[in-house]
């Protein structure tokens, strides 16, 4: 796709950035193939952004270029992508229990956990993703329990996790099946785990009534506030299942309590395809190169192409590994979906806009269009060939990522 | 998987007699883009094969193909030698268990089950030979088995033997974070070593009486079967495989090596990028792994994609591994293609995963390149190896097919899906008609 000369220039074109122009706003990208994603892809174009958002795209030389102006260039440029599901910043690299924060243990129904109050901005693995292109991620208490606490959406910069934020409260994160059941505690079957969860919404509803009426007396339950946004619609469910009738647990769940559901992992999704769609609940896939074991054990490569092909929205997530290694990266992972019969704008779609119309965002970031974020992924070839680099990561017009990974 | 054809009803009568008569009649794949990795690439060219072995590899219009030869067209195909990954652990099989931190009387051979699904998805990545062994929660944790995906029903079956019958192997060893425990393991680096050295000597000691003896029975020491295998360790007849991480921990064993003249093999070596000129000064060849992300562990804080290029560079043997269930047996090329991206060369990373790994397991005589007289494993893929879009289409084992992309079985186990994760009723031939 590109020639080696044309890749150690665009190299060197990085390299020669000013100190100034990293925190610069303002900024001019030349792509050799611009991939708007909300449109159609463009030869030879000049992104614009000024003050952190997209002024202006087009071919280049339709483009007035402001003098002075900050520059980068690559070969195929995209948005900055967009992981619908991870726990990196709650989950640090080293794996030692000091830096693992994404599931207590203490007990199996936790919405009032914050994913805010447990955010390493400067972990490492926030910047490792980034550098492969990843520019906004969706992150938070993890699977593992029925429910673990609350997710949040980042931009992968920042020294805090206020600088960090985008939407401190986006989901509220739970398990059905394997992970969630305990065994030896509660819950230690599917049928407790379920029961358990409806007594929970059950609480909640009571409480939601109260909380509406006002009444004196009325005592706040930081617990059952978590529970009333979800039963209000503020909040979605994210579950994470993988079995089939766990998923349609999960399904059956979100109806009786009309319930904003978004299906997470679903390994066995391909067995309920229609099911699915006629909830028209959106799925965030496991990573396609999850390991085909225990309640993923069904999982297929091209369940991202099938769901897609019939409509349903999905992401492709990057999820939680507990070893090695660490973090998956969800640019390698829609590239595995792309070489499985998804088509390859489509797999690009379910980890850019795809995921930001599934986490609500999509007014902000997901693909390249004037007055959205200046977020992008540079690459020197295609971006899911295992053998191109992503040359640079730009988060809202500032070049946050040079190193060719 | 196997797929019934008349060819094959005619091999079942004779395929117990005798491997190398697994495949009477002459194939040629003609056509196909060859990558004989111990040699140039051929644009267009032809391989031969009989009776499980390699008659010919050549241009097209070189090859002469003997009366009667079976001739299948692979225009537009990539044909190369078959995968060979160095450390796997498919098949589930333990070797020690807790009772001690060193136990080299046990092997992986008596543990493997060869109906795990694995198998499959392996052979759908292009693997056809693999090293398998136990984990790594031991000093040394056992014998390791070289073996064949073959569809064959035991592991008997399956394991290549040396010239005298005996099943290849290696030793297992580990330094590190994952062999510390409580006692009798070791708690720190320095009791590792001391716990090692002590039983290297005592292997040293036990041979010595065996070479003072002279063959004379009365005179030899009380069997020992792990010393047995220590002594042939330090004969050189059984490698180790020795798990290490990090660059200080890398050094240990290449000191250990040295000082007992056992031949090892590194392997995960996540620092190896630190310590490459020591490693290419002592020749002892690494296996690695590439993990999409850093950390995970203590001890593989600072793996990156770049050891690869590195190492090859500094004049280092390189092959590459799956860890299998770490890494996707099915998505093998991934690793070097991985390794590519970081600066390692292109010729080098086939070669890693093919050849070179095959010398890690004394077996670069016999697999690892098309070239005569090598054994008949090779895989068909429908584009460049390095593509994440390419697809293993066929993959041969001395000769016979073993996975068929086109069969629908097959299909299951390489992308997934309802079953793909169960084990596999692995009664092949006749009656296949009668599973289930």
């Amino acid at each position: 796709m590109l020639n080696t000369n044309l890749k150690r220039v665009l190299g060197l074109a990085l390299l020669a950035f000013t100190p100034s122009a990293l925190f610069a706003q303002d900024i001019a990208i030349h792509a050799g193939e611009l991939h708007t994603v909300s449109g159609t892809v463009i030869s030879n174009a000049v992104v614009l952004v000024q003050g952190g958002k997209i002024t202006a795209l087009g071919k280049a030389g339709e483009i007035q270029i402001p003098e002075g102006i900050a520059r980068a260039q690559a070969a195929v440029v995209t948005p900055g992508l967009v992981d619908a599901h991870t726990v990196v910043g709650i989950a640090g690299y080293l794996n030692q229990d000091g830096d693992q924060d994404q599931l207590e243990r203490s007990e199996a129904l936790q919405p009032e956990l914050r994913a805010i109050d447990a955010y390493n901005a400067r972990e490492r693995l926030v910047s490792w993703v980034r550098s492969f292109g990843v520019t906004t991620m969706h992150t938070g208490h993890g699977p593992g329990a029925v429910i673990s606490g609350q997710t949040m959406i980042v931009k992968t910069v920042g020294d805090t996790v206020d600088q960090a934020v985008m939407v401190p409260q986006a989901m509220i994160a739970g398990t059905l099946g394997g992970e969630s059941l305990w065994g030896d505690s509660k819950p230690g079957t599917r049928g407790k785990a379920a029961a358990m969860l409806r007594e929970l919404l059950v609480q909640g509803q009571t409480y939601s009534a109260k909380r509406e009426k006002g009444e004196d007396g009325f005592e706040t339950n930081l617990r059952l506030e978590a529970v009333a946004d979800l039963l209000q619609g503020k909040t979605p469910l994210l579950l994470t299942c993988n079995r089939h009738q766990d998923i349609a647990t999960a399904l059956r769940i979100a109806r009786e309590f009309k319930l904003r559901l978004v299906l997470d992992g679903a390994a066995d999704a391909h067995l309920l395809i229609d099911q699915i769609k006629a909830a028209g609940v959106p799925v965030v896939l496991h990573p396609s190169m999850r390991r085909a074991q225990g309640d993923a054990e069904n999982l297929s490569m091209e369940t991202a192409g099938r769901l897609d092909a019939a409509g349903i929205p999905i992401a492709i997530q990057s999820g939680f590994e507990s070893y090695v290694p660490k973090t998956r990266v969800i640019l390698f992972e829609a590239a595995i979906a792309a070489a499985h019969g998804m088509p390859r704008d489509r797999a690009l779609r379910s980890i850019t806009l795809g995921a930001a119309e599934l986490l609500g965002i999509a007014e902000r970031v997901g693909s390249i269009d004037v007055g959205k974020d200046g977020d992008f992924a540079l690459y020197d070839g295609d971006p899911f060939e295992y053998t191109s680099h992503c040359v640079g990561t730009i988060i809202d017009g500032k070049l946050v990522s040079t190193k060719e990974r | 998987m196997f797929r019934p054809s008349p060819l094959h009803f005619a091999l079942a009568l004779c395929v117990l007699a005798s491997p190398a008569l697994a495949q009477e009649t002459p194939i040629a794949f003609s056509g196909a883009r060859l990558l004989p990795i111990n040699g140039a690439e051929i644009a267009s060219g032809t391989l031969l094969v009989q009776g499980g072995k390699i008659l010919a590899v050549g241009p097209v219009d070189q090859v002469s193909l003997p009366a009667g030869t079976t001739v299948i067209d692979a225009s537009g195909k990539v044909l190369m030698p078959g995968l060979v990954d160095t450390h796997s652990h498919l098949g589930g099989g333990g070797a020690a268990d807790r009772s001690a931190p060193i136990q080299p009387d046990v092997s992986v051979f008596d543990a493997i089950d060869v109906r795990d699904a694995g198998f499959q998805r392996a052979q759908a990545g292009g693997i056809t030979t693999a090293n398998v062994m136990p984990g790594s929660g031991h000093l040394m944790s056992g014998q390791t088995a070289y073996i064949k995906f073959r569809d064959k029903n035991t592991i008997e079956e399956w394991v290549i033997r040396d010239e005298a019958g005996k099943p290849m192997g290696g030793m297992k060893m580990a330094n590190g974070t994952n062999s510390r425990r409580a006692a009798p393991f070791p708690g720190t680096r320095g009791k590792s070593a001391a716990l090692v050295r002590e039983q290297y000597i005592k292997a040293q000691a036990y041979r010595d009486k065996i070479e003072r003896a002279a063959g004379d029975p009365e005179k030899m020491p009380e069997r020992d079967l792990g010393m047995e295998a220590l002594v042939e360790v330090l004969a050189g007849t059984r490698i180790v495989h020795h798990h290490t991480h990090r660059h200080d921990d890398i050094i240990t064993v290449l000191r250990l090596s040295k000082e007992f003249g056992f031949r090892v093999v590194l392997h995960h070596v996540s620092e190896a990028w630190k310590v490459t000129a020591e490693i290419a000064a002592a020749g002892v060849p690494c296996s690695l792994i590439l993990i999409d992300s850093p950390g995970g562990k203590l001890e593989a804080v600072d793996v990156g994609y770049k050891a690869g290029g590195m190492l090859e560079k500094a004049g280092a043997l390189v092959a590459f591994h799956t860890d299998d269930p770490i890494t996707d047996s099915r998505l093998f090329f991934r690793s070097a293609a991985l390794a590519v991206r970081a600066g390692m060369s292109r010729a080098g990373a086939l070669r890693a995963l093919t050849q070179n790994a095959a010398e890690m397991m004394d077996l670069g005589q016999r697999i690892g390149s098309l070239e005569v007289g090598k054994d008949a494993d090779f895989i068909l893929l429908d584009g460049d190896p390095l593509s994440v879009y390419s697809k293993v289409q066929e993959t041969w084992i001395d000769g016979v097919r073993v996975f068929d992309r086109s069969d629908p079985q097959d299909r299951l186990w390489a992308v997934g899906g309802l079953g793909a994760g169960q084990s596999r009723v692995l009664n092949v031939c006749c009656d296949r008609g009668e599973e289930n």
